[in-house]
């Protein structure tokens, strides 16, 4: 009946410290913490006596000295009297224009060429087959130049336009001029502006201030509309009538609005030897998006598909079963979860382009990279502080980035055990 | 009942009639596969329209070619006036393309590392291939790299030497427990290599002195460049990824601490930032007076980025695998390296390969990057051939013939990968 109650108590012995699984986790880890520390304190000796040698302080104070360059795309005010942190902010404005445009751009091609790659129609099947492993497996860096020089290249100067006999025109009722100086859009003038509102440096239109207002309210009364809407569908069975209401509501006063301001596009004419009026997007500008845009398509493009491929095929059938309309059984049961499948990678397409914005360099799109990574460092001298700052903002871009993609993620995630 | 005389009763069974002619062969495939309904008709006339505008452009572009000639001007003389495809910069510059400037006498070496990496890759891509082959595949890092750079042979047997130290280390501390005979392996080598290895060399030199012209790094150029930092990051960033997902993995808060930290802020920064760190800032964190190679440096830099982007493919092959697997492999007995090697990793690593080959892939073509801090690989080339007068405002033929070279290599590695996928296929689901 003597039955031994568990193992015999060890006392601690030193050898433990290697031997038992207990216990090795801690040595490992001091092990590795010291290592750490030690590696850290060689590359901060290295580089202090590094800076030593060079003469150079470790000091950010050259942000507050002026800039003393120009920058071509400015979406704030900006000129060579500024300071450095003003351009490096025009230079992070550029690259998340571009990131935007690049990815609404991107998602657009990129759907529907992962949904025509999956249609039964075998010429375009095999025709975005084509285009998806074409654009996939060539760098994108040579896309971006191909797409530059054929911009600066092939089309026509703005001289072209001229005369009784152009040679070239514009496009959409001569309001879309494609030159090789860049391509003119129409630009969005207010008559009756309300004027701008100063901001420290920066100032604020309050015509586009009141337009965003005036959309957030609307699609908050929207909703207010559709969640009553479904109330009462709840509580009685029938649900009112509301898409006039919805339809009201969100357009008769931003058109009111729009209407007082005395809104007009301003369209680019031919002055002298160039464009006039309008805003001209420059021949870098448009590389980098059609270039990173139509490259990241494919991706996302393989996204889409493998994501509409993993729903199985009998979610379509039991949809059916239910009697559910091939619309209903898209819009209910197919894309909720498609979406879970396609949403993860298509934010991390979004990361991969935010980042490939700093190829601008290639075609001397004014982003980040050139502006605060680029001529800041080359006229300061300061490598060390502009690119740990560099780096540091592309970092807090890509963490808010994936951060939404957690949330999103944690939003959707099948409700399991 | 039965003896009713109806005429019209068939007494013979009828000839079975052919199908409506829109239900057979090709009309049918047509009609089920082009125009079934209003939208996949329009589209598919879209898509021939899209096809023949290609064709009308292209084609004659592409039949008028011009293979020999020795500049624009003498090309668009031979064309007169037609469209036409001026292949001759091609023709005329391929050397400069494949190997920058490397010494054209010396054009057999690397063409010979790259003959025997297909021998050295052998045993690893295909299970045919004789196991002996295995040796080469270890030794030809240090032969490649004696074939490229050249210089005396005694450096990389010196270096090599770590290795057979380490292992040898490995192998006498082996009945002190793994934690010790692993820091011994790690260390005596280091010791070696900052220690010994430069005067073993030095001495093994002028004992014995066997060299090859040196070639410098800046000479180094084209599809070379990117073969070289493509190969040698694939092969480092393997290891180096599966490493940082077990540190992400680990129950060790420190080690996962820092394998975290590492990973997120490589992957938060674009692969330029990295590069330009290479060339502007890591003369600050090496003690000073130290300058080593360029590419180098490269390599280093697009080792590290694209072992974070493995490490987080491979740890989506170990998030895959059924913990039972761990467990039981805990059961037998195994201890953690053991069982990482021969239960976990050859799963998880199979689950991985679309990942890994996509990395692979990415990190080929990301090899073009190295183009802005002044390394001549092939797109770095084309714009220096746009520059010389000969060929000033060619640029299709140039781009077409880089990109067809990338896509080889991209869609082959892809292709390889679905073959990998199919052989390892063990389910039989």
């Amino acid at each position: 009946m003597a039955i031994d109650s568990g193992a015999p108590k060890a006392s601690f012995r030193l050898g433990m410290l290697i031997y038992d699984t207990r216990y090795r986790s801690y040595t490992i880890q001091i092990f590795a913490l010291l290592l750490l520390m030690l590696v850290a304190a060689w590359l901060v000796d290295n580089t202090i006596r590094n800076l030593a040698a060079l003469g150079k302080d470790f000091s950010f104070n050259f942000l507050w000295s002026t800039a003393g360059y120009d920058i071509s795309q400015r979406p704030i005010a900006y000129d060579s009297t500024y300071t450095h942190t003003r351009a490096a902010v025009v230079g992070l404005l550029n690259t998340l224009i571009l990131a935007i445009m690049s990815c609404v751009a991107a998602t657009i091609l990129g759907v529907i060429a992962g949904v025509l790659r999956l249609s039964n129609n075998w010429v375009v099947g095999r025709l975005m087959t084509v285009y998806i492993e074409t654009f996939r497996n060539v760098p994108v860096l040579i896309w971006i130049i191909v797409v530059s020089a054929i911009m600066s290249e092939s089309m026509p100067a703005p001289n072209a336009f001229r005369g009784e006999d152009a040679t070239a025109s514009m496009l959409l009722f001569d309001s879309i001029a494609i030159t090789n100086r860049g391509v003119y859009v129409p630009s969005p003038l207010f008559d009756n502006s309300l004027g701008s509102y100063a901001l420290g440096t920066l100032t604020l239109s309050l015509d586009y201030v009141l337009i965003l207002l005036v959309i957030g309210v609307s699609i908050w009364v929207n909703q207010r509309i559709t969640a009553s809407a479904t109330r009462i569908q709840e509580a009685t069975g029938v649900r009112p009538v509301t898409w006039w209401k919805s339809l009201l509501v969100l357009f008769a006063p931003l058109i009111a609005l729009l209407m007082f301001l005395g809104f007009h596009l301003e369209y680019p004419e031919l002055r002298g030897f160039n464009f006039a009026g309008g805003i001209q997007m420059r021949n870098s500008l448009i590389s980098m998006w059609i270039g990173l845009s139509i490259y990241s398509a494919a991706f996302i493009a393989e996204n889409v598909r493998a994501g509409i491929m993993a729903i199985s095929k009998g979610q379509t059938e039991a949809a059916f079963a239910l009697g559910l309309q091939p619309g209903k059984t898209m819009r209910l049961v197919i894309l909720p979860q498609a979406l879970r499948v396609i949403i993860p990678p298509l934010i991390s397409q979004y990361l991969n382009i935010t980042k490939n914005t700093s190829l601008g360099l290639a075609v001397g799109y004014m982003d980040l990279r050139s502006t605060l990574g680029g001529i800041t460092i080359n006229q300061t001298g300061r490598e060390l502080e502009g690119m740990l700052l560099l780096m540091l903002v592309y970092l807090t871009v890509s963490l808010i980035i994936s951060s939404l993609m957690n949330l999103y993620n944690n939003r959707v995630k099948l409700k399991e055990r | 009942m039965g003896d009713r005389n109806a005429s019209y009763v068939r007494t013979e069974m009828m000839e079975p009639q052919a199908p409506p002619i829109t239900e057979v062969g090709a009309i049918r495939w047509v009609r089920e596969n082009l125009f079934d309904g209003v939208l996949s008709s329009v589209l598919t006339v879209l898509a021939l329209l899209a096809i023949a505008f290609l064709l009308h452009e292209l084609g004659p572009w592409l039949l008028n070619s011009v293979w020999n000639a020795h500049s624009l001007t003498q090309c668009r003389e031979i064309l007169q006036g037609e469209p036409g495809a001026c292949w001759g910069v091609i023709n005329d510059r391929w050397a400069q393309l494949l190997f920058g400037f490397y010494p054209s006498t010396l054009y057999w070496r690397p063409v010979l590392a790259l003959v025997l990496l297909f021998v050295a890759l052998a045993p690893v891509l295909f299970p045919s291939a004789p196991r002996g082959l295995i040796w080469f595949t270890l030794a030809y890092p240090f032969v490649a790299f004696w074939l490229i750079w050249g210089g005396s042979i005694w450096l990389p047997i010196s270096v090599a030497l770590g290795f057979g130290i380490g292992y040898a280390t490995l192998l006498a501390t082996s009945r002190l427990g793994l934690l010790i005979s692993t820091i011994a392996a790690v260390v005596v080598p280091v010791l070696y290599w900052l220690l010994f290895s430069g005067d073993v060399a030095g001495g093994l030199a002028s004992a014995l002195p066997l060299e090859i012209r040196a070639v410098p790094s800046r000479e180094f150029g084209g599809f070379m460049i990117s073969i070289i930092i493509g190969v040698t990051g694939i092969a480092l960033s393997l290891p180096l990824g599966i490493l940082l997902a077990l540190g992400r993995r680990s129950n060790m808060p420190l080690i996962k601490v820092i394998a975290v930290v590492f990973i997120e802020f490589i992957r938060g920064v674009p692969l330029i930032t990295l590069l330009f760190t290479a060339s502007l800032l890591l003369n600050y964190f090496l003690p000073p007076g130290t300058n080593f190679d360029l590419i180098l440096r490269v390599i280093i830099m697009v080792t590290l980025f694209a072992s974070a982007y493995m490490a987080e493919v491979i740890r989506g092959g170990l998030a895959a695998l059924p913990r039972g697997q761990f467990e039981a492999a805990d059961a037998l007995g195994l201890d953690y390296w053991k069982a990482q090697r021969l239960i976990v990793m050859p799963q998880a690593l199979k689950i991985s390969i679309p990942g890994i080959v996509n990395t692979f892939i990415g990190l080929f073509k990301d090899t073009t990057l190295v183009v802005f801090i002044g390394l001549l690989d092939p797109i770095g080339l084309a714009s220096a051939i746009r520059a010389n007068s000969d060929w000033q405002g060619i640029y299709w033929e140039l781009f077409i013939f880089i990109g067809a070279i990338f896509w080889i290599f991209c869609f082959g590695m892809s292709r390889y990968s679905m073959h990998l996928e199919r052989r390892l296929k063990t389910d039989h689901r």
